[in-house]
């Protein structure tokens, strides 16, 4: 059954241009779907639209977005926040800016937990250790009473995802998790992320721009061009054969770090003229 | 994490810190005993006045009276306590006009950083408004309107100041607004108010506390200023202001009538601005 159906969502800037234009996709529970898009693609924007974070400056026009059948867009405000703090979570970006400064490791995943869901503080105190126990963080207690800027960058965005899962949440949108990572650390967190998920079953959103991480992370993914999905695949369909030109361009673009001889392929300007036309397109025959 | 380097810079930041804080606390500290006990520390009575007594220099000078420390103005006043009882009005406005200022401009700065939209159009539009006016025309204009007295005083420095505190929290508040950390206690399902106080306000408590020190130090100085033009209190109460005032009619006789009451002054403003400086590094998590 699909947990996450996003239906022709459209949104746009106040009084401005379209950001998205009548994105669909789905995720089931227990699957990942990566969103690749260059910069601007709106891949983010779809994230925010779900977890209801969009900017103030930017509104919904159309479409649905149904978590376990229920149209989000159509609730009202506070059942919304409701739902979706019982039920999804958020891996943000950047982990130097995701964790309050003036508040310790703590009760910053516990006070969630309690304030909002109601758990006794010693369940969710247990429950804090436990899961950075799985995020394979050493001294589990002495991170808990540390502040933010005493953990290193990785250490953080261990925390994050420790945080994410913990009120089991049956979404996780992760806004490229590990883009202000370390390479070397990058590797770690994805396999960390990879594995809690398929632990937990969790449906993920996993917005990025680097096909290497979808081929390591996602099933399925979608590709963005101006806020438009371009291709929906499989990641092997997707890596065997990419159906759509600027899909294919973009996978072509993607650096070879064991040939380094081969220099870039941007995409082509004939490709980019193309999608852009597509677009155009579109917004001729939605207006 | 810690090498051995960092820990160094730290508490070498820390002891300096550490230093200038204990020297302005050390001065306030001082300076509240005497306004709260003025009447038994004072050696003399401020407004008993002795003709014969008039101009006399302080204890180091030839031709100074015993027990009159810092000298005597024209009318015969004990300079020293003067001063201490000047304390007395010039720490209620400190902390009175301080932080009612500090409580106003700040809540203000903080709707319209963290809330946006029309409320912060509105309250951005005020302070562009009252920055337009002229602060000391204005006080004084205030002060015309209300009448003199330590209430008008404090009004007048609420009502003109806030806007520096409006200013300031609202951008910090901005800043503070946009990071991740915010995004994700939204997703949690936090409202509005519960993200305002609980992520937001303990990330700009520093600042707010390093203006309401500055604006102590202000406030004293606008007390000052409005006694140097004689809208402040009556006449009656000494105030520093009030002394310098009159001391700079007879600068080229008896100087110590102006420059005492001035070293109080500059050292009390200074310590203001000295131990909000201090009490930021103590709050800063990563200083601390």
């Amino acid at each position: 059954m699909t947990y996450l159906s996003i239906r022709d969502l459209s949104v746009r800037l106040k009084g401005g241009p379209s950001l998205l234009r009548r994105v669909s996709l789905d995720v089931e529970p227990g699957e990942v779907r990566g969103l690749v898009g260059e910069s601007g693609a709106g891949k983010s924007m779809i994230g925010k639209a779900v977890l209801g974070i969009l900017p103030p400056s930017v509104e919904i026009t159309g479409g649905q977005i149904l978590l376990d059948g229920t149209d989000l867009l159509t609730l009202p405000p506070k059942d919304r926040r409701r739902r979706i703090g019982a039920s999804c979570a958020l891996i943000p970006q950047d982990p130097l800016t995701a964790l309050n400064p003036s508040h310790r490791i703590g009760p910053q995943i516990t006070d969630r937990l309690v304030d909002i869901l109601g758990w006794t503080r010693a369940d969710a105190e247990a429950r804090a250790k436990a899961l950075l126990a799985e995020v394979q963080i050493p001294d589990p207690d002495r991170v808990l009473r540390a502040y933010p800027h005493e953990l290193s960058g990785g250490m953080r965005q261990r925390i994050l995802i420790a945080s994410a899962f913990a009120a089991e949440p049956k979404l996780i949108v992760a806004d490229e998790p590990t883009t202000a990572l370390d390479v070397t650390v990058q590797k770690q967190i994805l396999k960390l992320i990879a594995g809690m998920q398929a632990r937990h079953g969790t449906a993920l959103l996993f917005v990025t721009h680097d096909l290497g991480v979808v081929s390591k992370v996602c099933q399925y993914l979608s590709v963005l061009y101006a806020g438009m999905v371009v291709e929906d695949a499989t990641v092997v369909d997707f890596f065997a054969a990419p159906r759509h030109a600027y899909s294919a361009a973009l996978l072509a673009a993607t650096p070879k770090y064991t040939d380094p001889a081969a220099g870039l392929n941007p995409v082509p300007d004939a490709v980019i003229d193309a999608v852009r036309a597509e677009v155009a397109a579109f917004d001729r025959g939605s207006a | 994490m810690l090498d051995a380097k960092g820990m160094d810079g730290r508490s070498l930041i820390r002891r300096r810190a550490g230093l200038r804080l204990w020297l302005s606390a050390g001065w306030l500290t001082l300076l509240c005993l005497a306004a709260l006990f003025a009447p038994w520390i004072a050696p003399k009575d401020p407004l008993a006045q002795d003709l014969f007594l008039g101009r006399m220099p302080p204890f180091w000078m030839a031709g100074s009276e015993p027990g009159y420390w810092l000298g005597t103005d024209s009318l015969g006043r004990d300079v020293l306590s003067r001063i201490i009882h000047g304390a007395r009005v010039a720490l209620t406005v400190a902390l009175v006009a301080g932080v009612i200022t500090c409580l106003i401009g700040a809540t203000l700065g903080l709707l319209a950083g963290f809330l946006r939209g029309w409320v912060d159009m509105v309250i951005s539009r005020l302070i562009d408004i009252w920055m337009a006016f002229p602060p000391v025309l204005f006080s004084i204009l205030l002060i015309a309107v209300l009448g003199p007295g330590l209430i008008s005083i404090i009004i007048a420095i609420v009502v003109i100041d806030w806007t520096r505190f409006a200013r300031v929290v609202r951008a910090e508040a901005m800043a503070q607004g946009a990071m991740d950390y915010v995004a994700s206690a939204r997703v949690a399902g936090r409202g509005r108010i519960g993200i305002m106080l609980r992520e937001i306000l303990p990330n700009v408590l520093p600042t707010i506390c390093v203006l309401l020190t500055l604006e102590m130090g202000i406030a004293v100085i606008v007390e000052a200023i409005l006694s140097f033009v004689n809208l402040s209190i009556s006449t009656d109460d000494p105030t520093w202001g009030g002394m310098i005032s009159e001391g700079r009619t007879a600068i080229h006789q008896a100087w110590w009538v102006l420059v005492f009451p001035l070293i109080t002054l500059f050292l009390t403003v200074l310590s203001f601005s000295q131990l909000g400086e201090g009490l930021k590094d103590r709050f800063d998590p990563v200083l601390r």
